[in-house]
């Protein structure tokens, strides 16, 4: 066992593991963190995915040895329920999923896109997402709410502000039970 | 039929049973009428005919309601909860749903056949119009005024001269543990505020912002983690393991060995898959070669099978013409996956001799007897509690992992268990949707006309879920050493079907003979897959009529037309062709093609058809399927959107099965382990999908959760025959079996 002390969402956590513990159990069991998913342990289908200085890692084969230094960002980290980031803004207006056990994954992929390319077209984003896989088949719906969020990020960048506009994206009233 | 006319069918059906009551009062003696059957009740109000066992209102202003059906996705919980408010006049907002839980909710079986909006949903609709009655009468006698003349809004009921009384002030008062009649009529749809608009989920914000929303979200103190080794290969048997050495492993808490069912407990997650792995690398087994051919041979040895045909559908019209043209036509269809993207997990616990289950079970009630099979106690100790999955889209591991989860912990000294299973335990050991042989044969006449059709099929069982059958239909059962055997499946009966599901067609041929040889003895075990047989027996139908229309000289969809009277039928026929833009007899050019296909699922629920676009690489044999667009018929639409999400994700979840999807394995072992080894769509490979519903306010609910699959195959192998001239005929069309039909 060690001792590592993890930067998680902007806050230090220390836990005491194995070094070739998979980030994905020390998030999901330590951490209890939900976001991360465990889908395949193969790096396969990216269900686990996290940020690790702004880029997709998959935590399920990620030693926390090779990840204790970098910045890392959990789903839970972009936003709140009562706080919602542009994207889960967008998946959410978009009903962009079924069973949602991927979401998690394409949300944080596609943060990591946005990030580097604010004005995706479906190409790039299809390539970015194509190592994530949806069982529900909600594709289609996941890649307009990436068209979405970016549309809303870049809105919110000739504000001027970081800041997202509170609910107001939410065109449909009726889309908020 | 609407809210108001499936009041009165269902009136009508009660009326019917009601007079039969009546005229058995008068004539039989009495001890016959307590005989009688009680009258009939819409939906699964039937079998759960308290008013408390579906709905509660509290003084504090919560209005709950109770169903057995489970959300998995399909967004359930949502659409029940818009039919409740409509019915009692609340606000959406106040409708908590509890669902799924054996000490909590109504029994209503499976959460399966997309049947949950037409069971729970019209069972809710009757319910809450009848306390919505109860609680107006009540206001009625306290504010002194004639009941015809209150209103309800969000709970407030209110006379003209200006008082008023709330539901939450009469909740005390007010008993709803009495029989429902169904005797108050639900409303019309012209009233409703909730019913028929797209709703957002009420499920889906907690799971893109990290909410607890699976069962593998649940913690328990002092949990343990579970894994299990499972044999490697169907027919193998444990010979020897040094469950010593494991035990010595840091942080395992508990081996357990029984038969061949091996399980290991760690107080850390990852401490628990290493013991697994090192489990599994010092356990000795004894192989057979227990597995069919792969294959063609596959195929062959299936329709070998010495399993008599039984005759399913039997119509003869003698005075009809010879055929001039036959055809017949040989379709394939292998087994696949569910392939949830998340494994199966349950958490277990075990307290005085009683036992807690977290599951994510398609049928909480069903499972429960079963564990009680298992474990030799009664159902009342046992409690199943639902929390979702990932999506499963029929019977896969959730059953399976429970009995697991629940064997292991009662090594654990009263800690509980979760046991998640790893990806190879999900394509190895999930129940397969069945491979399945379909031969149609057909003729036409003169008039090119289908005056004869002929489908005979093989297939293994489709439905071995837990109350299926005698027997315990979990699968470590058959492992332990006091081995308890899974029973003898029986098929799903006509007319939903199961093997022959959506066999018989629905077009109007004057001759037509269904034969299907349910073949039990399956040495890979299967069980549901979304649409049971109807994936592949409408794959084959609606090939085979594009065939028949081909040697007919006709359209598809002009041949379509010409053969089905049923409005609604021809409904979406013509409303996907048109949104399609579909051209008459137009062909492809060698590598661009379109495929149309219809189909009611089950021939019971909705109505789908859809036009397919595709592309051909003749020269590699990638295939693209380019756009989809489809018209559904689902009577009463509860939550369009909801609707459109099932539908276009049948359909790109069925392009994945037909394109690419199949278990793979030789003699002794399943060799699909991962991904690597079953891929399915990516988004590179996704169609455009366009999704047209014919909104029928005034007609009852019809499923929609597997309207789309099998037209979905069908149109494609259309399509590629409008492009191509090749017809491929074995699923799934890899590009190697397409490059070598095109050779």
């Amino acid at each position: 066992m060690a001792s590592f002390t993890l930067r998680v969402n902007g806050e230090p956590r220390t836990v005491s593991v194995e070094p070739d513990t998979p980030l994905l159990y020390i998030l999901r069991n330590d951490l209890e963190l939900n976001g991360p998913k465990f889908g395949c342990g193969l790096a396969q289908c990216g269900a686990c995915t996290v940020l690790v200085d702004g880029k997709p890692v998959r935590s399920c084969v990620a030693p926390v040895s090779t990840v204790a230094k970098g910045r890392i960002t959990t789903i839970e980290g972009l936003g709140t329920v009562d706080r919602l980031h542009p994207l889960q803004r967008a998946f959410i207006a978009e009903q962009a999923c079924q069973c949602g056990f991927c979401g998690n994954g394409m949300v944080m992929s596609a943060k990591a896109l946005l990030d580097r390319t604010p004005r995706p077209n479906d190409r790039q984003i299809k390539q970015a997402l194509n190592g994530h896989l949806c069982r529900c088949a909600s594709h289609n719906r996941i890649v307009r709410a990436v068209h979405r969020a970016a549309e809303e990020l870049r809105a919110a960048g000739r504000r001027g502000a970081g800041a997202p506009p509170a609910e107001a994206s939410l065109s449909n009233k009726e889309m908020r039970p | 039929m609407s809210a108001t006319s499936s009041g009165t069918v269902s009136r009508r059906a009660f009326l019917k049973a009601s007079s039969g009551l009546v005229i058995g009062f008068a004539l039989a003696p009495r001890l016959a009428i307590g005989q009688d059957r009680p009258a009939p009740l819409p939906g699964s109000l039937n079998a759960n005919r308290m008013l408390d066992a579906w709905l509660r209102i509290d003084p504090n202003g919560s209005v709950t309601i109770f169903t057995g059906k489970i959300e998995l996705g399909q967004g359930i919980g949502t659409a029940l909860s818009q039919i409740a408010a409509d019915e009692l006049d609340v606000d959406l907002k106040r409708v908590e749903v509890v669902s799924g839980d054996t000490a909590r909710t109504p029994n209503e079986g499976q959460t399966a056949g997309s049947l949950s909006v037409e069971h729970s949903g019209t069972a809710l609709r009757f319910a809450c119009a009848e306390a919505r009655d109860i609680l107006v009468s009540a206001a009625a006698v306290k504010l002194g005024a004639p009941a015809a003349e209150l209103k309800v809004s969000d709970g407030a009921v209110s006379a003209p001269s200006g008082t008023g009384v709330t539901y939450w002030d009469l909740a005390r008062d007010t008993d709803f543990k009495r029989e429902a009649t169904a005797k108050v009529k639900p409303k019309p749809p012209a009233e409703h505020r909730w019913v028929g608009k797209s709703i957002a989920r009420r499920d889906i914000p907690k799971k893109f912002t990290g909410g607890a929303a699976y069962v593998q979200d649940v913690r328990l103190p002092n949990m343990v983690f579970g894994r299990v080794v499972r044999p490697p290969s169907p027919g193998a048997q444990l010979l020897s393991v040094d469950e010593a050495a494991i035990r010595r492993l840091p942080g395992v808490v508990a081996v357990v060995r029984d038969g061949s069912f091996l399980a290991v407990a760690a107080e850390r997650e990852e401490q628990a898959i290493r013991a697994r792995e090192a489990l599994a690398r010092s356990a000795r087994w004894g192989e057979t070669e227990s597995l069919p051919p792969a294959g063609d041979a596959l195929y062959r040895h299936m329709m070998s099978s010495t399993v008599p045909g039984e005759t399913v559908v039997e119509k003869t019209s003698p005075v009809v013409a010879a055929p001039v043209k036959t055809l017949e036509a040989l379709y394939t269809r292998p087994y696949q996956c569910h392939a949830s993207i998340g494994p199966s997990c349950a958490v277990a616990q075990w307290q005085d001799g009683k036992l807690a289950v977290w599951t994510h079970s398609q049928g909480v009630f069903p499972l429960r007897a079963e564990l009680g099979k298992a474990f030799g106690i009664p159902p009342r100790d046992i409690r199943c509690i639902h929390a979702e999955g990932a999506g499963c889209y029929g019977h896969n591991g959730a059953d399976d992992v429970a009995l697991d989860a629940a064997l292991l912990a009662r090594a654990t000294s009263g800690r509980p268990v979760k046991l998640q299973w790893m990806r190879d335990d999900e394509f190895m050991w999930e129940p397969y949707g069945s491979a399945m042989v379909m031969k149609l044969s057909g003729g036409i006449d003169a008039q090119g006309n289908i005056v004869t059709w002929s489908h005979e099929l093989w297939s293994h069982p489709h439905s071995t879920r837990p109350g299926a059958s005698a027997g315990v239909n979990l699968l470590a059962a058959r492992h332990l050493a006091q081995a308890l055997a899974p029973g003898l499946p029986a098929d799903v009966p006509q007319p939903a079907g199961g093997a022959a599901r959506n066999a018989i067609p629905l077009y109007d041929f004057p001759n037509v003979k269904v034969v299907k040889h349910y073949i039990t003895d399956a040495p890979l075990r299967t069980s549901a897959l979304r649409t049971l047989g109807g994936y592949a027996n409408v794959f084959a139908l609606e090939s085979f009529v594009d065939e028949l229309a081909a040697a007919a000289g006709a359209d598809p969809v002009d041949f379509r037309l010409r053969h089905v009277k049923d409005p609604r039928a021809r409904g979406v026929i013509d409303a996907a062709a048109q949104r399609a833009g579909w051209r008459p007899s137009a062909r492809g050019d060698g590598t661009r093609g379109r495929g149309f296909a219809f189909s009611r699922y089950k021939n019971l629920a909705c109505y789908c058809a859809m036009a397919a676009d595709v592309e051909v690489d003749r020269k590699t044999g990638r295939l693209s399927v380019t756009r989809v667009v489809a018209a559904v018929d689902a009577g009463q639409i509860v939550n369009p959107d909801g609707v459109i999400n099932q539908i276009e994700g049948g359909i790109i979840q069925s392009t994945s099965w037909t394109l690419m999807e199949m278990v793979r394995f030789d003699r002794t072992r399943v060799i699909t382990r991962s991904w690597a080894d079953y891929p399915i769509v990516r988004f590179t490979d996704v169609p455009e999908v366009e999704v047209v519903l014919l909104n029928q306010p005034a007609e009852r609910f019809l499923g929609v959760g597997e309207g789309s699959q099998g037209p979905t195959a069908a149109a494609i192998a259309n399509a590629i025959a409008n492009a191509t001239g090749k017809r491929l005929r074995a699923l799934p069309f890899t590009a190697e079996r397409v490059k070598q039909a095109m050779a």
